[in-house]
């Protein structure tokens, strides 16, 4: 079941004088539950990708479709709620919030949302144990190691239950181990159903992946899957 | 998002920067406690100004010599006289139906001694109509007897202060004190009152009107004081002397009539403008406030740059984020303003303990005036760094560390 359709997308930035095409007509097709690594050098326009499907950014021209609804007319306001229900992001700068803890960073996405209490604080402790951070919910970010920070980005990117996780360079900013240990919990969510589209540099992470798409400029030279 | 989590997000973002949090508050409590202390004291000498007025007595009507051509200024204190006002003219003023009493007044200073002791006194010469029109009361003895006015007794009623200074502890009744150079009976000691219109009651000594005359040679009277028969007789007693006295001067408007409670409206209104005046004065300190607010605002905004980032992709949309910023600025006016009505409670408290005669007390209006333009100047400076953060994009200002 195709739930991301991209069909010709560009972007396009103006630096100063220059034009610089981000993004040269990509298309893509996605399916519910897929493992996808985009892959390429910088500046090859993968970030802008993330961004566009995560609804962060507009395209210039072309059509994306998620869940069959034309996302490029909808409204800002119908773009920020269909980013609260159907997208989760993990960063690679993790963006915790300093002053909170890890409970009540992951708990912001259902205080946004408006989510009763009570319910809250079930569905808080819920994902902090299925992600072994139990033990961490009172701790602020200054307080945790690089891996258990990510951790709880991407418990705060699940805690709204999405369809899709976009993760853009999630073990860009750890070590080898807790890279491992992040990259596991992000395939264990594949394994339960979400769709992970991720960016990163590293060819080991992209071989785990099912289906690994190449950018080059702009644009997609190879992708090992699907093509449609 | 619900009230208490939007409420409470603020405040913890607020709490992550004390030392610029608690100067903002501070400015914003300076600016409500300066408006409210300022209106207090002004409110205060509206009502010690009210209050001078009510201890000269109830539905009082003051005649005084000369003209003066504009209504509602100041009484001609050293106005020309072309005519002496007399104790006759006083006499006359008593033939209206809407006058109750009248009593002359004559003013003098003179020496006034018991064995040895001296002091320079204000002599009043008066009748014993004064004793209700003053709204006067007795610590001993008894004030003029009523009687003949023309007749010069010599007897004398003396404030307290006087007594004390002249008698110490002793019974003054029945003594003889020289006043000038003459011999007078003391008959009474009046109760102390306090200050009315610059004429303290307790350090003047009060004669006969007639024996004043003998005393000082002369006939013309200081002011003379009436009292009209009730509130709604003001207005016909102020035309019935004005009509007797033109008569009695040959057609000639030469006396002025004020009325207490003209006069009374006269500083109410004064000071309550300058209430208001000062007021706005302090109103700018919140207004100022409201610019720090704006400028706080703007640094939060530029410091949580990546936080606002990182609120649109959780998916708050910018009218949200919009609410955020703006209820930090409330917040921060409106503890700053709870702030400022404690502070202004404590200057109260302690300009009425440095001053204990003077009312101090806020006019009701004045610390909810200060704490909504309080609050309105917060809000309306909170607006441009909220539309700053609401309209951030969101992709550069996640690529902010």
């Amino acid at each position: 079941m195709k739930t991301i359709r991209l069909e010709n997308i560009r972007r396009i930035f103006q630096v100063g004088d220059e034009t610089v095409h981000a993004l040269h007509g990509v298309t893509l097709d996605i399916s519910k539950g897929e493992y996808i690594a985009i892959m390429g050098p910088s500046g090859s326009g993968k970030s802008t990708l993330l961004n566009i499907l995560g609804l962060l950014d507009r395209p210039n021209a072309g059509l994306y479709q998620l869940e069959n609804v034309d996302t490029t007319e909808l409204s800002d306001l119908q773009q920020a709620e269909v980013r609260r229900h159907k997208i989760g992001f993990v960063f690679q700068f993790f963006h915790l919030i300093p002053r909170l803890t890890a409970a009540e960073n992951v708990e912001l996405p259902l205080i946004l949302a408006g989510v009763d209490p009570k319910q809250r604080k079930q569905r808080v402790t819920a994902t902090l144990e299925g992600l072994g951070l139990a033990d961490r919910a009172r701790h602020r970010p200054d307080q945790l190691s690089g891996g258990q920070r990510q951790r709880v980005a991407i418990a705060r990117a699940t805690i709204m239950k999405p369809a899709m996780i976009l993760a853009d360079e999630p073990t860009g900013n750890l070590d080898r181990v807790s890279g491992n240990d992040v990259v596991k919990t992000i395939e264990a969510l594949n394994q339960g159903g979400m769709t992970v589209v991720m960016v990163t540099h590293d060819p080991e992470l992209g071989q785990r992946a099912r289906r690994m798409i190449q950018m080059v400029d702009g644009q997609i030279t190879s992708d090992s899957g699907g093509q449609v | 998002m619900r009230f208490g989590d939007l409420s409470r997000f603020c405040m913890r973002a607020l709490a992550g920067y004390p030392l610029r949090t608690s100067l903002m508050l501070l400015a914003m409590a300076i600016g409500v406690s300066s408006v409210v202390v300022l209106t207090a004291l002004g409110e205060g000498a509206r009502r010690y100004v009210a209050g001078q007025f009510t201890s000269l007595g109830t539905h009082l009507l003051i005649v005084l010599p000369g003209r003066s051509e504009t209504t509602g200024g100041p009484p001609p204190m050293t106005g020309d006289t072309p005519r002496d006002l007399t104790v006759e003219d006083a006499l006359a003023l008593k033939r209206s139906s809407a006058v109750h009493k009248v009593a002359p007044i004559m003013v003098g200073s003179a020496p006034v001694s018991h064995k040895g002791l001296e002091r320079e006194v204000t002599i009043l010469g008066s009748t014993s109509e004064l004793y209700e029109i003053r709204d006067l009361s007795m610590a001993q003895g008894k004030f003029l007897p009523p009687g003949d006015v023309s007749r010069a007794e010599a007897i004398c009623v003396i404030g307290h202060k006087v007594k004390n200074e002249l008698f110490g502890n002793e019974s003054p009744l029945g003594r003889i004190v020289r006043i000038g150079e003459r011999r007078f009976r003391i008959i009474g000691v009046t109760a102390p009152k306090g200050q009315s219109l610059g004429l303290d009651m307790s350090d003047v000594v009060v004669i006969p009107v007639a024996s004043a005359e003998a005393l000082f040679n002369r006939s013309s009277l200081f002011r003379i004081l009436v009292q009209a028969r009730d509130r709604d007789a003001i207005g016909r007693a102020k035309q019935a002397i004005a009509d007797t006295i033109r008569n009695r001067h040959d057609g000639e408007d030469d006396v002025t009539v004020i009325t207490q409670d003209a006069l009374l409206a006269t500083f109410d209104r004064i000071f309550k403008a300058l209430t208001l005046a000062i007021g706005g004065i302090a109103a700018i300190s919140l207004v100022v406030a409201g610019i720090l607010i704006m400028n706080v605002m703007l640094i939060a905004v530029s410091q949580r740059t990546s936080e606002i980032g990182l609120l649109k992709a959780l998916g708050a949309p910018g009218p949200q984020i919009l609410r955020l910023f703006l209820t930090e600025s409330a917040l921060l006016s409106l503890v700053g303003a709870a702030g400022g009505l404690v502070l202004s409670v404590g200057g109260c408290l302690l300009i009425r303990r440095i001053f204990p005669d003077f009312p101090v007390s806020a006019p009701s209006w004045s610390p909810v005036a200060a704490v909504g333009v309080a609050l309105a100047s917060g809000l309306i400076f909170g607006v441009l760094p909220a539309r700053k953060a609401a309209r951030l994009d969101p992709v550069a200002s996640l690529s902010q560390r």
